[in-house]
């Protein structure tokens, strides 16, 4: 090798490290000019490290309100079939009443993506799986439409397509016969944006909801539950589920 | 010579045989028998990989990207459906399905049945604002 070319080499490694570092210079304590390593390329898998999370504070959540259900139904083309009783639910919203005191709770609740799925345990086909970075999901393409999950769930939170779908979102594929539940909207996720009930909460000032990260310790959500009390539905299942509730 | 002559006229007949079984297929097309595929390309350019490649292997890419998709959440676009529909939609109808669609015309002429499309759009994403 010439030293030509090492000096190029040496000189460009400079530069590389250099930008780097000042790119992850902390402007303040946790935030950073260039977030490091945050966003995931196209082509790289989903992580291991990073196991995804919501986080929604019920003292926000008003009664009657569903933003979050309205905005996951535009999002992932779900489209009443004028069969309300069987139409797919990926997201409700559940009010709840303490007989004692009367205190009233409003919340919603989706797939809560637990660590340790049961639907995923009972599936026959392996198409009820976990992703590495903790979201649940269904493979369409080898869900054979048993529905042993849907009874396994704790939290209903799985339907069945009963009707021909029609005009899906080409980022959401859903079709007849087979079995669907929330995504935590895994293809906005892939693409470093929120998922869409998260989305619609905020921008209508609710700020009921949040997502992130829940091993990365920056992290708003990893904060939040670091810091104040938050509650896992039926928690005495030891699934782990990823979506948490505070003060319920 | 009767042998020679029996011989003879067998041959031709055979000969014939050959000519019509080689024809036939060329009959059978000029006759309009199979309606023959209608490839429209609206969007001039380069596919992802070479026409030859893409025609015998194209069902092969689709399921490999689909699981490292679907289980992996790897989202190149080269060999992605979502991207295969985006560019081959036609100009008229907006799908890739339909009597002249990209996907549907040669299927149909393969006597091949596309499942795709049960649950998978076959038209690409409208712009925000656009009526479905």
């Amino acid at each position: 090798m010439s030293a030509d070319t090492n000096e190029a080499l040496s000189r460009r490694g400079f530069l590389a490290i250099s930008a780097a570092t000042l790119g992850g210079v902390m402007l303040a304590p946790g935030i950073r000019l260039i977030e490091i390593a945050a966003a995931r390329a196209p082509e790289q898998a989903a992580s291991r490290q990073v196991r995804w999370g919501l986080l929604i504070d019920t003292n926000k959540c008003a009664p009657g309100c569903d933003d979050c259900v309205k905005a996951c139904a535009t999002e992932n083309g779900i489209k009443a079939t004028g069969h309300p009783r069987t139409d797919p639910q990926w997201i409700r919203k559940v009010e709840l009443k303490d007989m004692r005191s009367g205190r009233t709770h409003s919340a919603p609740v989706m797939c809560q993506h637990c660590e340790h799925p049961p639907c995923v345990d009972v599936c026959p086909t392996g198409a009820s799986f976990k992703r590495a970075d903790g979201i649940v999901l269904v493979d369409r393409h080898i869900c054979i439409g048993c529905r042993y999950c849907i009874m396994a769930c704790p939290y209903k939170a799985r339907s069945i397509v009963f009707e021909e779908v029609t005009g899906q979102n080409p980022d959401v594929p859903r079709g007849k016969g087979c079995v669907e539940g929330c995504t935590l909207c895994v293809h906005r996720v892939d693409r470093d944006r929120q998922p869409a009930c998260v989305e619609a909460c905020t921008k209508a000032g609710h700020n009921a909801m949040i997502f992130g990260d829940l091993n990365d310790p920056k992290s708003e959500i990893a904060q939040r539950v670091a810091k104040y009390a938050s509650t896992q539905i039926r928690a005495d299942l030891r699934l782990n589920p990823g979506v948490r509730y505070q003060g319920l | 010579m009767k042998c020679n002559g029996s011989a003879a006229s067998a041959g031709r007949i055979a000969s014939a045989i050959c000519l019509l079984a080689l024809l036939l297929p060329i009959l059978a097309i000029a006759s309009d028998r199979v309606p023959k595929p209608v490839i429209i390309i609206d969007k001039p350019g380069k596919c992802v990989e070479d026409i030859d490649t893409m025609r015998r292997e194209h069902p092969d890419m689709l399921r490999h990207q689909r699981d490292q998709t679907m289980r992996e959440g790897i989202r190149t676009r080269a060999h992605s459906l979502k991207e295969c529909v985006a560019c081959h939609a036609s100009t008229k109808t907006g799908s890739v399905l339909g009597e002249k669609g990209f996907c549907q015309s040669c299927h149909d002429y393969a006597s091949v049945k596309i499942d795709c499309f049960a649950c998978h759009a076959s038209k690409p994403k409208l712009a925000s604002g656009a009526a479905p």
